[in-house]
């Protein structure tokens, strides 16, 4: 910090503003990205106090549940809510913040902890906990409890909830910024629209309105497939289009701002950008694409077709964005637990 | 009411050229069928989007009926094709998230067809009654440890607020 920089303000005269910026069921990849907005960190500094970030910063939640309401000029939210003091903090900090963004495919859509959504707790329990997972060894069959009681009293855990949320089926979300990870230009990009204060409408994605596909460099003749291969069964020409190759690629339901970069090496789009403008359900469009490709017209051939193509269809349709989607998650196989 | 038989809610989308007018002329020939259907009418079986059956199970059918014009008959020639694929796609992707097969079915019923469009009907009603109730939001529900689990989390931090330094 320069010597003649005053304890608030940027140096065009405007008071500093505050900036949160938390994690909750993510894989702190997020924040990497943050960090890869490289010197414009410092731009970034000069106008925005940290208040928050557990990531990369000190910041306490007492000193955030004494703030006033709306105290907070921008929270980025990133991570899905899978944990009741997740749930509580995405409260606190929307009623700390003038605008909360859900910041990344896991708070936008779920993402990959969102797949978590096809079994419940007990189930993700009994992987994690029991040693019949070969990485896993817990001879006593310890498991996490809600609450423990030890002589000084009672220790409480947070809740595990059966079924991941998204932020804004949890709270009242400003804006979203899709993408695993949104890629560092986009989040400069957006930073960019908040400091200049000329705000989109709420509930906006800040990001573009268009696909993968426009950004891709491959070209496209006529979509028409017999067979569905997988990655490792076929090293695809740099020219033609990845799906026309039978490669399963996202890039025709997905929304733009990662430049294309998985096509471009070779590597089929996986969705991580989510759906584009107007897309309810991201799975429903890229599902229902995906069919229109195939190229038969007798039921059990197109059966066949797909069973075999698509041996995981949620994983494919629904890697980023289970639990955003319509159904927002499996079947319970079970009545919740009563306890952890 | 001495015994409560599962009357499923079944959403139909019907296409406007053969079998919506397949489930007219099944009216206004007294054909009787399980009132378990309630229709939609949209253009062309090409017209469903498989957000559209979605949203009809998030928001509470038991069962999703698409009905078109049969095969090479198609009103715009060959979206009825499109429909089959993306049905077969969408019944399988549901399949995983654990919703039964009978659940999702597609018809093929042209104008002609009220007498097979009224049993394709019947048909599923039954099918669907004997699977029960799919009450998909309720997957949802937490159950009422979360509620007490956010109000212990405000309580200890108010208690902890008290102690001073």
């Amino acid at each position: 910090m320069s010597e003649s920089a005053p304890t608030s303000g940027n140096g065009n005269g405007k008071a500093k503003g505050k900036l949160a910026i938390y994690w909750a069921a993510s894989c702190g990849g997020c924040e990497i990205s943050i960090l890869g907005i490289d010197t414009k960190i410092l731009d970034v500094a000069a106008a925005f106090d940290l208040v928050m970030c557990p990531c990369i910063a000190d910041g306490k939640v007492r000193d955030i549940e004494k703030m006033a309401d709306g105290e907070i000029d921008v929270c980025l939210f990133n991570g899905g809510i899978r944990t009741s003091e997740q749930e509580y903090m995405a409260r606190l900090l929307r009623q700390k913040s003038k605008c909360l963004i859900a910041f990344g495919s896991c708070a936008t859509e779920g993402c990959i902890p969102g797949l978590g959504n096809l079994h419940n707790r007990q189930e993700i329990f009994d992987n994690s906990y029991t040693s019949e997972t070969h990485s896993t060894e817990n001879p006593d069959n310890v498991r996490p409890q809600a609450v423990t009681e030890v002589p000084e009293g009672k220790l409480h855990l947070p809740i595990f909830y059966d079924t991941l949320k998204t932020l804004d089926q949890t709270v009242d979300v400003d804006y979203y910024l899709p993408g695993c990870p949104p890629e560092s230009p986009r989040i400069w990009e957006a930073i960019e629209v908040l400091l200049s204060g000329n705000l989109p409408a709420k509930g906006a994605t800040i990001g573009e309105n268009t696909t993968v596909c426009d950004y891709c460099p491959r070209t496209r003749k006529n979509k028409k497939i017999k067979e569905f291969k997988r990655t490792w069964e076929v090293i695809p020409d740099d020219e033609t289009c990845l799906l026309e190759q039978g490669l399963i690629c996202a890039g025709l339901a997905t929304r733009a701002g990662c430049g294309a970069l998985c096509p471009q090496v070779n590597s089929p789009c996986i969705g991580c950008y989510g759906p584009n403008e107007g897309v309810e359900d991201y799975g429903a469009r890229f599902l229902s694409a995906l069919a229109s490709v195939i190229d038969s017209e007798d039921p059990d051939e197109i059966d066949e077709i797909i069973s075999k193509g698509i041996p995981d269809p949620i994983g494919t349709f629904y890697r980023f964005s289970l639990a955003g989607s319509l159904m927002r998650r499996g079947k319970r196989p079970a009545p919740a637990a009563t306890s952890q | 009411m001495s015994e409560q038989v599962f009357e499923p809610k079944i959403v139909g989308f019907l296409c406007n050229w053969c079998s919506y007018r397949a489930a007219d002329l099944a009216g206004s020939a007294r054909i009787t069928h399980a009132p378990n259907v309630r229709i939609v009418r949209v253009m062309c079986s090409g017209r469903v989007d498989p957000s559209f059956v979605m949203k009809a199970f998030s928001l509470g059918a038991d069962a999703v009926l698409i009905a078109g014009c049969h095969p090479g008959e198609c009103h715009y020639i060959e979206q009825n094709y499109k429909a089959m694929r993306r049905f077969h796609m969408l019944r399988q992707t549901l399949k995983a998230m654990g919703v039964e097969e009978q659940r999702i079915q597609l018809v093929w019923a042209s104008a002609a067809e009220g007498q097979q469009l009224a049993e394709a009907i019947d048909k599923m009603v039954d099918e669907v009654r004997q699977l029960g109730p799919l009450g998909w939001s309720g997957n949802w529900e937490e159950n009422g440890e979360r509620i007490q689990a956010l109000e212990d989390i405000v309580k200890e931090h108010e208690q902890a607020m008290e102690v001073t330094a």
